[in-house]
C-alpha cells in the first residue's frame, strides 16, 4: 500500500540524484533512480539531455536498476536518449531494467520510427496570394449559398402557397411567438430609451435659439422613416438570428439534417421557411412597437424635460407626422427580415463538425445580417429620395 | 440485502489491493433511486466488467466513482483515500491517476488528435511542447493508431479510430486507473476484438487497472478478469464468466447461458 499513498508524487530531484553518470573505459554508465514518470520528466528531460550530450567513443550502459517509478514517459525518455546516441555512433546497452520496466521500453521503441512530417516552407507572397483567392472563392461561395437558399425558399414558398406543400404552422407559430411576441419588451424598452435620447438632445441644442418645439419633428420622422426599423431589424438579427444558425448548426453538426433528406422531408420546408416567414411576419410589427415606444419616450423627455404640454406634442406630431414616413419604416422591415432570415439559414447550414464551427458562423450570420440591414437601408433612402417620398 | 446473492469470487477476496473501495452508493435523480447501498471493489491490476440490463446505472456507477454524479449517500475511497475528505488539491492529484474514456469519445472538435492527448499534460504539467508532442504522438500509437492520425481532426475520424484517441487522451498522464463506458460498442467485430486485445496489452504493459462497462460478450470472456453484474439497484453477484454461468438468477441466467452467450466457446 505504501507506493499507492498519495503523499509521495514529484520528489524532488535534488535529494535523489535521479542520474548519475560515471565514466567507464572509454564510455559511459548512466545509472538512472527513484522516479521516472510524466511527473518529474520536465526536470528530467533536461538533466538527462545535458549529461549525454557528448556521445563518447565507447559503450554506453543506461542502467535501469535504482528505478522506483517508471512509465511511458520515463520509458520515451530513454529510448529518445538510446536514440540519439545510437545515431551519434555509440554502442547503447540497457541493462538493470526489470521485466515489466523492459516491456515497456519495448513497446516504446515501437512508436515515432518515422519523423512527423516537416511543415512544408511557406513563401510569403505565395500565402498573402492564396489568401486572397481564398478570400474571393469564399465571397463566391457565399453568394451561392445565399442564391441557392432564396431559390429553394422561393420552390418551397410558392409550393405552399398553392397547397402543393405543407405549411408547417405549429412551427410557424412558434417562431412567431419566440423571435417575435417574446422580443416586444426588450424592444419596446430600448426604443423608449432611444426616443428619449434623441429627444433631449435634439432639445439641448434647439433651445439655444428658441426651437424646441421642433424635436418633436426631429424625433418623429427620425424614428419613423429610419431609427425605429433599423434598431429593431438589428436587436432581432443579434437575438434571432443568432438564434436560428445555431439551432440549425447544431442539427447539422449531430446529423438531423441529414435524417430529415432522408426521410424524404426537405430541410427548407421544415427548418427555412416556418423561421424566415416569421421574421417577415413579426419585423414589421416589431418596428411599429419600437416607433410607438419611440415617440412615448419623447413625449416624457418633452413633457418633462422641456415643458411642452401634452395637447401640444400631440397636435405637433400630426402636423409634423405623414402617414407615408411611417410606411417608408415599416415597408423595409419585411426584405429585413428576409436578409436576416437568409442569412441565419445559410450561415446555420454551413456549420461543420467542431463546436469552434458553430461559434464562427453564429458571429458570421450575425455580422454580416446588420451590415446587410445597413446597406439595404441605404439604398432604400436613396431609393425614397428619388421617389420624393 | 436479499437481492444481493452468493458471489463465487467472494473468497479470493481477502489478500488483494483494493484502489477503488465504493460503499453504499445511493444515487438518485428526483425522486427515483438508481443506485442504492451498493458496495463494490475493484483491485489493482484487475479487467473488471460491469453489466447490467439498460437502465441498471451501469453508467451512472462509472460517473459516480468518478465523481460527475453526486451521491446521496455513501462513501467512494480511491487508493485508500476517502474522496470526501480530501481536499481540493488531492482530488485534482487522485484526479491525475486515472482516465477516462467516454462513450461517444468526448475528443475536443477544434483540437488535433496529438492536441487533444496533449491536453492534460500541457495543463497539468510544465513539459517542454516538443516533449508533450513526442509523448502524444507516442500515445496515439501506443493505442494503435497510424503516425499520420496524430495531426487530423476528430471530425475526419472513423469510430473505432475515434475510440483509440480517446484511449490515448485518456493514457496522457499514464494513469493507474482507466475507465472505459462501452468502449467496443459500435465498433465492428473485428475492430471490437483489436480494441479488447489492445486493452489486454496495454493492461499488461502499463499496468493498468481497468474499469469496464460493456456489454459485448467477446469482450467480456475474452479480457475481463471479473465481472459484476448490476441489477436492483447493487452489485447482483460477481464473478469470472465461467462461474457467472452457474449463478441461479433469472436475468444472469439469461445473460450469460442465453443463445448468444452460448455460441461463445469458453476455454
Amino acid at each position: 500500500m505504501a507506493e499507492t499513498t498519495l503523499d509521495q508524487t514529484a520528489p524532488s530531484a535534488d535529494a535523489q540524484t535521479p542520474i548519475d553518470v560515471q565514466s567507464e573505459r572509454a564510455g559511459l554508465r548512466v545509472r538512472l533512480s527513484g522516479e521516472w514518470s510524466v511527473e518529474t520528466a520536465a526536470d528530467l528531460e533536461d538533466r538527462l539531455d545535458a549529461e549525454t550530450a557528448q556521445a563518447p567513443s565507447g559503450p554506453v550502459v543506461i542502467d535501469g536498476s535504482g528505478l522506483e517509478k517508471f512509465d511511458t514517459a520515463g520509458a520515451w525518455l530513454v529510448e529518445r536518449t538510446r536514440r540519439r546516441l545510437t545515431e551519434s555512433g555509440a554502442a547503447v546497452e540497457l541493462a538493470g531494467f526489470s521485466e515489466g520496466q523492459r516491456s515497456l521500453i519495448a513497446a516504446v521503441e515501437k512508436t515515432q520510427r518515422t519523423a512527423p512530417p516537416e511543415p512544408a516552407p511557406v513563401n510569403p507572397v505565395i500565402q498573402f496570394l492564396s489568401l486572397v483567392g481564398r478570400g474571393a472563392a469564399l465571397v463566391l461561395a457565399d453568394l451561392r449559398a445565399v442564391t441557392t437558399m432564396l431559390g429553394e425558399f422561393l420552390v418551397a414558398f410558392s409550393g405552399t402557397l398553392m397547397w402543393k406543400r405543407r405549411m408547417r404552422w405549429p412551427a410557424f407559430v412558434n417562431h412567431i411567438d419566440r423571435a417575435g411576441f417574446q422580443a416586444v419588451p426588450i424592444i419596446a424598452l430600448m426604443s423608449f430609451l432611444i426616443g428619449m435620447i434623441i429627444a433631449q438632445q435634439g432639445a439641448f441644442y434647439f433651445r439655444s435659439f428658441g426651437a424646441e418645439l421642433f424635436v418633436v419633428d426631429l424625433v418623429a420622422v427620425l424614428v419613423c422613416r429610419e431609427i425605429g426599423v433599423l434598431l429593431t431589424a438589428i436587436m432581432v438579427a443579434g437575438r434571432s438570428g443568432s438564434a436560428f444558425t445555431a439551432e440549425i448548426g447544431s442539427m447539422k453538426m449531430r446529423e438531423e439534417i441529414d435524417a430529415l433528406t432522408v426521410l424524404g422531408v426537405s430541410p427548407v420546408d421544415v427548418l427555412v421557411v416556418p423561421r424566415i416567414l416569421a421574421l417577415v411576419i413579426s419585423l414589421p410589427i416589431l418596428a411599429l412597437v419600437a416607433d410607438l415606444a419611440a415617440l412615448a419616450g419623447a413625449w416624457v423627455v418633452v413633457l418633462f424635460y422641456i415643458g411642452i404640454p401634452t395637447d401640444t406634442f400631440l397636435l405637433r406630431i400630426k402636423e409634423a407626422l405623414d402617414v407615408s414616413y411611417v410606411l417608408v419604416g415599416i415597408v423595409k422591415a419585411p426584405f429585413m427580415a428576409m436578409v436576416i432570415g437568409f442569412m441565419a439559414c445559410v450561415e446555420g447550414m454551413k456549420v461543420k463538425g467542431s463546436a469552434e464551427s458553430l461559434g464562427e458562423h453564429t458571429t458570421a450570420s450575425v455580422v454580416k445580417a446588420i451590415f446587410m440591414v445597413v446597406v439595404m437601408d441605404g439604398m432604400f433612402a436613396m431609393f425614397f429620395a428619388a421617389l420624393g417620398i | 440485502m436479499e437481492t444481493v446473492l452468493d458471489s463465487p469470487a467472494a473468497e479470493r477476496r481477502t489478500d488483494r489491493e483494493v484502489v477503488i473501495r465504493g460503499r453504499g452508493l445511493t444515487v438518485g435523480f428526483g425522486d427515483k433511486l438508481i443506485l442504492e447501498d451498493l458496495d463494490i471493489d475493484v483491485y489493482r491490476g484487475e479487467i473488471l466488467g460491469v453489466v447490467g440490463g439498460s437502465g441498471t446505472g451501469k453508467s451512472v456507477l462509472m460517473r459516480t466513482i468518478i465523481g460527475l454524479n453526486a451521491r446521496r449517500a455513501g462513501t467512494v475511497e480511491v487508493f485508500g483515500q476517502d474522496l470526501d475528505a480530501a481536499s481540493p488539491a488531492e482530488r485534482n492529484r487522485i484526479g491525475r491517476r486515472w482516465g477516462v474514456l467516454f462513450q461517444q469519445g468526448a475528443l475536443f472538435s477544434s483540437l488535433t488528435v496529438a492536441q487533444n492527448v496533449g491536453v492534460p499534460m500541457r495543463e497539468h504539467l510544465k513539459l517542454t511542447p516538443a516533449l508533450v508532442d513526442e509523448l502524444s504522438r507516442l500515445k496515439i500509437e501506443l493505442v494503435g493508431l497510424p503516425p499520420d492520425a496524430a495531426d487530423k481532426y476528430p471530425s475526419e475520424l472513423s469510430g473505432g479510430m475515434i475510440k483509440r484517441a480517446s484511449l490515448a487522451r485518456a493514457l496522457a498522464l499514464d494513469p493507474d486507473i482507466v475507465f472505459l463506458d462501452e468502449p467496443t460498442a459500435g465498433l465492428d467485430p473485428i475492430g471490437a476484438a483489436d480494441f479488447d486485445t489492445l486493452i489486454e496489452s496495454l493492461r499488461d504493459t502499463l499496468g493498468l487497472t481497468v474499469f469496464m462497462v460493456t456489454h459485448d460478450l467477446d469482450s467480456l470472456l475474452e479480457v475481463t478478469d471479473r465481472i459484476a453484474v448490476l441489477g436492483n439497484k447493487r452489485v447482483l453477484v460477481d464473478g469470472t464468466f465461467a462461474e457467472l454461468k452457474t449463478v441461479d438468477h433469472p436475468w444472469v441466467d439469461a445473460y450469460f447461458n442465453g443463445t448468444r452467450a452460448e455460441r461463445l466457446k469458453i476455454e
